[in-house]
């Protein structure tokens, strides 16, 4: 048979690794035919809705349902009095604590859930909403975590004061936990002796995920085959439905969890919150589907937060500017419960990666946990588990250490890099890092923005600033970051009580096209596009073949879900050897086919060919074809294989970013001229695909950089719960972004792909806060806390004098 | 987020929807973008038992500019006022802050009716119509009246506006000025932590007029009279706009909120006016 087709453009027709194939998702997204959660609408639907709490702290009197009940099309209201019989009025959090589902007694912070109504349609449950009457007493509320730690206000009556919580013993009946890595004394004695230490405690104020589609959920009861079906917008489905049977003790074969279209997650859909249960439970009790689909202020006030660190940080060096040590500690308030999405190992995520990019010899890790009258949460918001506070802290105490070094930041970095030859490179705080390069990195950035020439500019700026000749200044932010990605090795990395594998499974059609399934579900990220190319590369069919498909448990195997930039790391992974199993196979049935033995046929783009002869060859649609119409001797019919992948280690991606930032210092309002991002992910699967996540990586960091978060007054009232005051930026607030890429593959991975969809928040927050800093910094700034908006832009000015 | 029920009503005329009013009282409102009222009923701090939209309502739409008088149809979005060419030539301050509004799908529904009828302080409109010294025509049961911008505004959210009123336009003439409508914001969609629209017309190369008005910066918009009085008959130097910046911040009394406290208010209003002032002049 002779071949028309080169072979390059056979690899280019596959478009496989390293192909911009544009995301086969957008169609329908961009069309308005995605299928979310809310579209979903059964025969029979009721819809509930929340009485939440108007209080901080409070307790509940009494609750009187008789005028909502008695409104037409109410059918039920359900009060933690309603779920207590079925053991369902408390859930488990991911963190080993408990949270209320309703309000049992007391509640205790504002928008908490008090009861749920469910009606006929979203209106008349809304009207119901306002029937529930509540009568609470107000208790003292308690916003400050430090001031918590002190206070003789029991949050958390449910607890046992001197017993030990979920990560070991509590100092106080509002403590919640301490996490300690690493060596104090050796830490502190380090210290001490040092040349030079810099000291500098920052906060890491409380925002939110906040995606354009907020959580919910429809639950359906079938009380005829017994079999509960959950549609719910879930980074998890597969530990929904684990979590959903052990909690309702329905059998998990009984329980289907679905994941549809996901309008973005970013953490806040790792979590099990109160409306999934009540849909469940009102479900069991009407006998129909109930749904439940939160709006934009519940979003914002009741489910989970990220960040809220409190952080204490010394750094020490020798005079030359060589790091000797690092003490951290946190302070980490987690709200009324401990609802942190983690690791069960981990109750301050993978914090312990604050010894950043850098060769630090010594170092300590302290995190104490803290109730306070706040919504729950604790997620890692674009980011892996608690890596963005790791990096902002590393990346803030280089800046401060340089101050006080009077050093360049830019030289500070690259003399302490972990260097290349020193990979696999084992941290002090425990983690090896896998691959990195990181000098020629930040070589390639500095020299891309001509860092130099910046810096000069700036000195000028200075100069014309002090003549009086202009009113703004110029900050050049610097980050260099690295990430842990990919839990995680099933071996000390569970939710739960699941390892953190996950998992592909493949069927080739008899013509040559193939569906693939995934533990994984895509909230934007675009795993239809990438998960595909992977296969294509590996079993030599065009990725416009193959389908992939997630979220359905009753179809997917089992995984744990997509958050922490773990799909990639771990699912790919699963697909790339997925993919191999089926390689082998078909290459058994190549070699039959071409009478030769198993050894003298090798695999080439789409075909398998005769070593020394590849005009003999089968194509993998041949092949798949004799794996259904031909018997074989030795081999079953059929081409399917399946993969489950324990990840060896994370994946450590890193990247260089450069900010260049204008400052009106009368107004406080920023201006960003530049904004260079050159990110490592390792292997490359869609270049168009990793700019796009870091386009939106970048932006959500400049959100919380530049103005976003969750804000309370003393009375614990949230004042940011709509888009007016919680700040998510539009297209006019976003500079031009330029991308640049290093690729040091990640040698444990199967294709060498490190992931990539959260490395420029992780990067980006420091960059454009240290932007903000660096242009204070001539004149006297060592260190302001985020978020910088134009008030604190303007205040820091204020304090400087720059106003007088 | 979902409003309390209510009844809608749609009159083809003027006439009908006064009737409405008229016959509800206080438990009718008109509509007109809605960008203002519905969010307030969603939030369920409006309660609207009658909701009388007034987009059938021919006549009050539409800009006519005749003998230097300019008259704006209540419910001409802020989106046409925008793209008026004659709008733009004969008041360009206009065309300036209204593409400071909130963002376009706002502007395509929001009216200048609603945004000075609405009587938030944060409207920009307000201020606008103070800074133009605009004419305010109100109908109701017992006929038709006209209001000063200058003197509707009373409090946050009370107007001189009667129940069972509704405005039917706006009237100022086109006055040949520098212009400035200068505001600072968080982002776009956002109300103004301060904004200033300035006038200024020139004798020489003195100040012959200036009209100074503010938004977001009290509970009402406020028109200082003693800013403009710095400026005229001075070259808008320096210490003339020193010293009306000093002027304006005394009429005012701006509260804290999300985008800071009072004394960066105040800080910042006075960079917005002093630099509202310094582009009308050039342009005047
Ligand atoms: C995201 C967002 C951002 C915004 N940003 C800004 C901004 O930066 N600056 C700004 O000025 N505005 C802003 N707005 C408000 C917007 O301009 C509104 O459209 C405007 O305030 C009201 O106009 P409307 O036609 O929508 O009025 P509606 O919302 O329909 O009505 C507002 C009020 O005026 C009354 N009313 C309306 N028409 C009449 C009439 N003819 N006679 C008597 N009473 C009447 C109504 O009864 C109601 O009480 C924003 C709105 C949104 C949603």
């Amino acid at each position: 048979m002779k071949d028309e087709v080169t072979r390059e453009e056979r690899v280019t027709n596959l478009k496989g690794l390293g192909s911009s194939r544009k995301r086969v998702e957008d169609a329908r997204f961009t069309q308005g035919k995605g299928h979310y959660v809310d579209d979903i609408n059964l025969p029979g639907m009721l819809t509930g809705d929340f009485v939440r709490s108007p209080y901080a702290h409070a307790r509940v009197k009494s609750i009187n349902i008789d005028a909502a009940m008695a409104l037409d099309g109410v059918v039920a209201v359900l009060t933690a009095k309603d779920l207590e019989p079925l053991s369902l009025h408390w859930m488990p959090t991911l963190a080993g604590d408990k949270q209320m589902v309703l309000a049992d007694g007391k509640v205790l912070f504002q928008g908490q859930e008090v009861a749920f109504v469910v009606a006929k349609d979203r209106y008349i449950a809304a009207d119901a909403v306002e029937l529930v009457e509540v009568e609470y007493e107000e208790l003292p509320v308690i916003v400050d975590p430090f001031k918590s730690l002190q206070s003789d206000v029991v949050l958390r009556e449910d607890l046992d004061p001197n017993a030990p919580g979920a990560h070991g013993p509590r100092k106080h009946h509002n403590h919640i936990f301490t996490w300690e890595v690493g060596d104090e004394d050796g830490t502190n004695a380090v210290i001490d002796d040092a040349d030079v230490v810099a000291t500098e405690e920052m906060y890491y104020h409380r925002t939110h995920p906040c995606p354009l589609e907020p959580c919910g959920s429809v639950a359906s009861m079938d009380k005829v085959n017994g079999k509960l079906t959950l549609y719910g917008t879930f980074q998890a489905p597969h530990v929904v439905r684990t979590v959903a049977s052990l909690l309702s003790g329905i059998e998990e074969h009984n329980i289907r969890v679905v994941s549809p279209d996901i309008g973005g997650g970013f953490g806040n859909k790792v979590g099990v919150y109160p409306g999934y249960v009540c849909s469940i439970v009102a479900s069991i009790v009407t006998g129909v589907p109930v749904k439940w689909v939160e709006d934009r202020m519940e979003n914002l006030m009741s489910t989970a937060f990220a960040r809220d660190y409190w952080m204490k940080g010394k750094i020490s060096a020798t005079k030359e500017g060589k790091i000797t040590g690092l003490h951290c500690h946190v302070t980490a308030d987690h709200g009324a419960f401990d609802a942190c999405a983690d690791p069960t190992k981990f109750p301050a995520g993978f914090m312990s990666i604050c010894t950043g990019s850098y060769d630090i010899p010594i170092a300590y890790l302290g995190v104490d946990g803290v109730y306070t009258n706040k919504a729950p949460g604790g997620v890692s918001y674009r980011c892996s588990f608690r890596v963005t506070e790791a990096v902002y802290f590393i990346e803030r105490m280089i800046e401060v250490l340089a101050i006080e070094l009077n050093m360049d930041a830019a030289e500070l970095r690259r003399i302490n890099f972990i260097k290349k030859e020193q990979f696999p490179y084992d941290s002090e705080l425990g983690w090896e890092y896998d691959s990195g390069d990181y000098h020629t990195a930040w070589e390639k950035a500095l020299k891309a923005v001509d860092y130099e020439g910046l810096r000069k500019e700036q000195a000028e700026r200075v100069a014309a600033f002090k003549r009086g000749e202009t009113r703004t200044i110029m900050g050049i932010g610097l980050s260099f970051f690295t990430e842990i990605v990919g839990a995680g090795p099933v071996k000390n990395c569970d939710i739960l009580g699941m390892g953190m594998f996950d998992s592909c499974e493949i069927r080739i059609h008899p013509t040559g096209s193939a569906i693939a399934r995934l533990g994984t579900i895509s909230q934007g990220q675009g795993h239809a596009t990438t998960f595909a190319q992977i296969l294509a590369s590996e079993i030599g069919i065009p990725a416009d073949s193959i389908t992939i498909e997630e979220g359905d448990t009753d179809t997917a195997p089992y995984g744990l879900g997509t958050y922490g930039s773990r799909s990639t790391p771990v699912a790919g992974a699963a697909t790339a050897m997925a993919g191999r199993k089926i390689r082998a196979k078909a290459q058994m049935i190549a070699a039959y086919l071409l009478e030769v033995h198993d050894d003298d046929v090798e695999f080439d783009v789409d075909r398998f060919v005769i070593k020394g002869a590849p005009e003999r060859f089968k194509t993998m649609g041949e092949i798949a074809y004799a794996a259904y119409n031909q018997a074989i001797p030795g081999l079953e019919p059929g081409l399917e294989a399946v993969s489950y992948y324990d990840p060896p280690n994370m994946t450590y991606p890193f990247g260089a970013y450069v900010c260049v930032m204008d400052i009106d210092v009368d107004t406080g309002v920023p201006k960003i001229n530049r904004f260079y991002a050159l990110d490592d992910c390792g292997t490359r699967i869609n270049p168009m695909v990793i700019e796009g996540q870091i386009h939106g990586g970048l932006t959500e960091a400049l959100a919380v950089a530049l103005g976003q978060e969750i804000a309370y007054d003393e009375m614990g009232n949230c004042k940011t719960a709509t888009l007016m005051d919680f700040f998510l930026p539009t297209a006019w607030e976003v500079p031009n972004f330029e991308t640049d890429f290093t690729v040091t593959p990640s040698p444990h991975h199967p294709i060498g792909a490190k992931g990539v969809g959260e490395s420029p928040h992780v990067g980006g927050v420091p960059c454009f806060s240290n932007a903000v800093q660096d242009a204070f910094r001539p004149f006297g700034n060592r260190h302001t806390n985020m978020p910088h908006d134009h008030w604190r832009i303007w205040k820091t000015a204020n304090d400087l004098g720059l106003h007088d | 987020m979902i409003t309390a029920a209510f009844e809608y009503h749609r009159p083809s005329d003027l006439a009908g929807a006064l009737s409405v009013l008229e016959e509800h009282g206080d438990d009718a409102r008109v509509i007109a973008g809605g960008h203002s009222l519905i969010p307030m009923m969603k939030l369920r701090m409006a309660e609207v038992p009658h909701l009388i939209d007034l987009q059938d309502i021919a006549g009050l739409k539409g800009i006519t500019i005749e003998g230097g008088m300019v008259t704006i149809g209540a419910m001409t979005t802020q989106h046409e006022l925008i793209n008026n060419e004659a709008l733009l030539s004969a008041t360009p301050i206009i065309h300036e802050a209204a593409l400071q509004i909130a963002d376009p799908q706002v502007r395509y529904m929001g009216t200048i009716g609603g945004n000075v009828a609405n009587g938030d302080p944060a409207n920009d409109m307000p201020g606008l119509m103070q800074c133009l010294n605009a004419n305010f025509t109100l109908e109701g049961p017992d006929g038709t009246r006209s209001v000063k911008a200058r003197e509707f505004y009373e409090a946050a959210y009370m107007t001189e506006l009667e129940d069972g009123e509704i405005l039917t336009q706006i009237t100022f003439s086109a006055v040949n000025a520098g212009y400035a409508y200068e505001k600072q914001k968080r982002k776009i969609g956002d109300y103004a932590t301060a904004a200033c629209g300035v006038l200024i017309t020139k004798d020489g190369d003195k100040v012959a007029t200036a009209s100074i008005a503010m938004t977001n910066l009290s509970d009402v918009p406020v028109l200082s009279e003693a800013a403009g009085a710095a400026l005229v008959g001075t070259s808008c130097d320096a210490a003339a706009i020193k010293a009306a910046v000093a002027a304006a911040l005394e009429d005012i009394d701006p509260t804290e909120d999300n985008r800071g406290p009072v004394e960066f208010k105040m800080h910042v209003a006075g960079i917005i006016i002093s630099r509202a002032i310094a582009r009308a002049w050039s342009r005047a």
